[in-house]
């Protein structure tokens, strides 16, 4: 249903993704799991036809994204990381003005609108002025937006940000139900909500995929496999790369700390001998390399701790150690 | 219901709520009104000053003593009036990351930009509607020829298409409000004083490129009652380009 073949996209000289590769079947739910600033965004925007690709092939329903982007935003529900609210109009108005741009004629509307309605549960809500909603419901207005026109794929940036335990959990579920009927992605920098509603896990850092697999294998396989933490004091800009490309390495995972990665390598295979001699004899500095034990969760936390450390030294002492409850503020 | 309609019913929902189109209306139809009064007023002491010197009643030409001179300054009021209508057309759906949702709407940024143009340019038609009022009462008490009159609205219809149209360019060009506003005083401006420029240098190549390219000697044969298709063609050309470079940026904008 969503291809995604080599796909690069360059902001000038920075490369905000590269050649990111993965498919979506039909009726699948996947996350999108990543670090603040991985790329997650950047790979939605360019499905959704808002950002061209610089390089490679996004295609949805066997519509190209850059050929035929009508096609494939008819297709498309999309809710946005920041929520594409109109604040001064009520929320049939809102919802109204959406079927309209979408395309579907007086009575579709009409049935779609009581649709989504009862669906999000909005009833209470339905002539009250957007901008004086909670949080929650308005967050649930833009999903009815995104699902409004009932499109065979949807792609939902960070869902669940900003809400409470309970209603998260709601939408959790709601997504939940739309697997089957729908195509669906999500994306997220919250481990647990990618394992809790998603069939199978991508999970991207620093603009490229590490690692594709349902969350039950991909936490197993990470139980199962030898890690080896390396910190290189000078390291090449392809040092990632070059890890992988080293036998016996499975995945690397960059952490956002300059120099410092973490190899997954096959069990039973003690590889720091191997890693110490390839950094020593490259003459890049070897300043760190030892083995460590971790599951997904732990990895996860690793590659966001450096940032949370950042947020926490601007002003929020001792928020963001438990990534389960920790929210990025947006910028 | 096209996405067009949908487009500009929306637009017209967000400028009624908005108090910035009832400061606009308003100060636009005082100074209208302003502007006929102290009209009729010159009139009628011109009127009497005739009386005078004639002994009898003189005819007068409300054309030429109420009507010209208020289309004229009328203009100067649409210049500062207008690009306030349009400032937040495009900076607004950028503030509320709104612009994401239409441009991954299956529509396209032609009927985008077509459509709040025609939003903002209903409210204008509206405001014109309403300075109708004042002819209308006019003419119970007095006659005058309706021929001058009819273009010169047709005058100030095309005038303040270009004018929305270029506010539309501009609020597509920065995401700054009050930028967007003088952007449009500006470009309007720098245009205005061209045919200032041609009329000066007269009739030369030159002096006559640039009285063509500016709208106000085109504005000004309306006014006086002259319906040249070459006068059309300007204001046409004009709204097409302005839409056609708005509707370039918006596209452009994906591809930073
Ligand atoms: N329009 C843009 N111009 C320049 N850099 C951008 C732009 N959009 C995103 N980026 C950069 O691309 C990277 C990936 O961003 P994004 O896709 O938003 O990450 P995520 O959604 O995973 O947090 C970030 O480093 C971000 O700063
Ligand atoms: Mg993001």
């Amino acid at each position: 249903m969503i291809e995604v073949q080599n796909v690069t996209k360059r902001f000038g000289i920075f490369t905000a993704i590269e050649r990111v590769t993965f498919t979506v079947d039909k009726g699948e739910v996947l996350a999108f799991l990543g670090p603040n600033g991985a790329g997650k965004t950047t790979t939605m925007r360019i499905l959704t036809c808002f950002i061209p690709a610089t390089e490679g092939i996004a295609r949805v329903a066997g519509f190209d994204c850059f050929q035929q982007p009508m096609e494939v935003k008819r297709r498309i529900g999309y809710l946005p990381e920041t929520l594409p609210l109109y604040q001064e109009l009520t929320v049939t108005e809102y919802l109204t003005f959406v079927g309209r741009i979408k395309g579907l004629s007086a009575p579709e509307l009409r049935t779609s609108l009581d649709r989504v309605v009862e669906r999000l549960a909005l009833g209470d809500v339905r002539d009250r002025l957007i901008a004086n909603l909670s949080r929650g419901y308005q967050q649930r207005v833009g999903l009815a937006q995104a699902l409004l026109h009932d499109p065979p794929v949807l792609i939902l940036d960070e869902p669940t940000v900003g809400l409470d335990p309970k209603q998260i959990i709601e939408i959790r579920e709601l997504i939940k139900s739309l697997a089957g009927s729908h195509t669906v992605i999500l994306s997220t920098h919250i481990l647990p909500e990618a394992t809790a509603s998603c069939q199978r896990v991508v999970i991207i850092n620093n603009g490229r995929i590490v690692a594709v697999d349902s969350p039950e294998r991909l936490s197993a396989r990470l139980r199962q496999s030898e890690k080896i933490s390396v910190t290189v004091k000078a390291p090449p800009s392809d040092l990632a790369d070059r890890f992988r490309a080293l036998p016996g390495v499975m995945t690397v995972f960059e952490s956002s700390e300059p120099g410092s990665f973490l190899l997954e390598c096959k069990l039973g295979r003690d590889l720091r001998d191997d890693v110490a001699r390839f950094v020593v004899g490259n003459g890049w500095g070897l300043l760190e390399l030892k083995t460590v034990s971790m599951t997904l969760e732990d990895v996860f936390l690793r590659l966001t701790q450096h940032e949370e450390g950042v947020e926490d030294a601007g002003g929020a002492p001792g928020a963001g150690q438990d990534v389960q409850t920790t929210e990025h503020p947006r910028a | 219901m096209t996405p067009v309609h949908a487009i500009i019913a929306k637009e017209l929902r967000a400028y009624f709520v908005s108090p910035v189109v009832y400061v606009v209306g308003a100060v636009f139809l005082l100074i209208f009104g302003v502007l006929s009064y102290l009209a009729v007023v010159n009139a009628g002491t011109q009127a009497i000053r005739l009386m005078q010197i004639q002994g009898a009643a003189a005819q007068l030409n409300l054309n030429d003593l109420v009507f010209r001179p208020t289309f004229y300054s009328l203009a100067i009021v649409l210049l500062l009036v207008l690009p306030i209508l349009t400032m937040r057309l495009f900076a607004e759906e950028r503030k509320l990351h709104t612009f994401e949702l239409l441009m991954t709407s299956p529509i396209g940024v032609n009927e985008i930009v077509v459509g709040k143009f025609l939003g903002a340019y209903v409210i204008y038609l509206g405001l014109l509607a309403l300075t109708g009022l004042v002819p209308f009462v006019l003419s119970v008490y007095s006659s005058f020829d309706w021929n001058p009159v009819f273009t010169g609205y047709l005058g100030l219809a095309l005038l303040g298409a270009l004018f929305l149209a270029t506010g539309v360019l501009a609020s597509a060009l920065t995401e700054n409000q009050i930028v967007a506003a003088f952007l449009s005083f500006g470009v309007l401006i720098v245009v205005w004083l061209l045919g200032a420029l041609g009329s000066i240098l007269g009739d030369t190549p030159l002096g006559n490129t640039l009285s063509y390219l500016s709208f106000i000697e085109h504005y000004d044969r309306l006014v006086r009652g002259l319906v040249d298709t070459k006068d059309l063609v300007y204001y046409l050309c004009g709204l097409v380009l302005m839409l056609f470079l708005a509707h370039r940026v918006v596209e452009s904008q994906r591809w930073k």
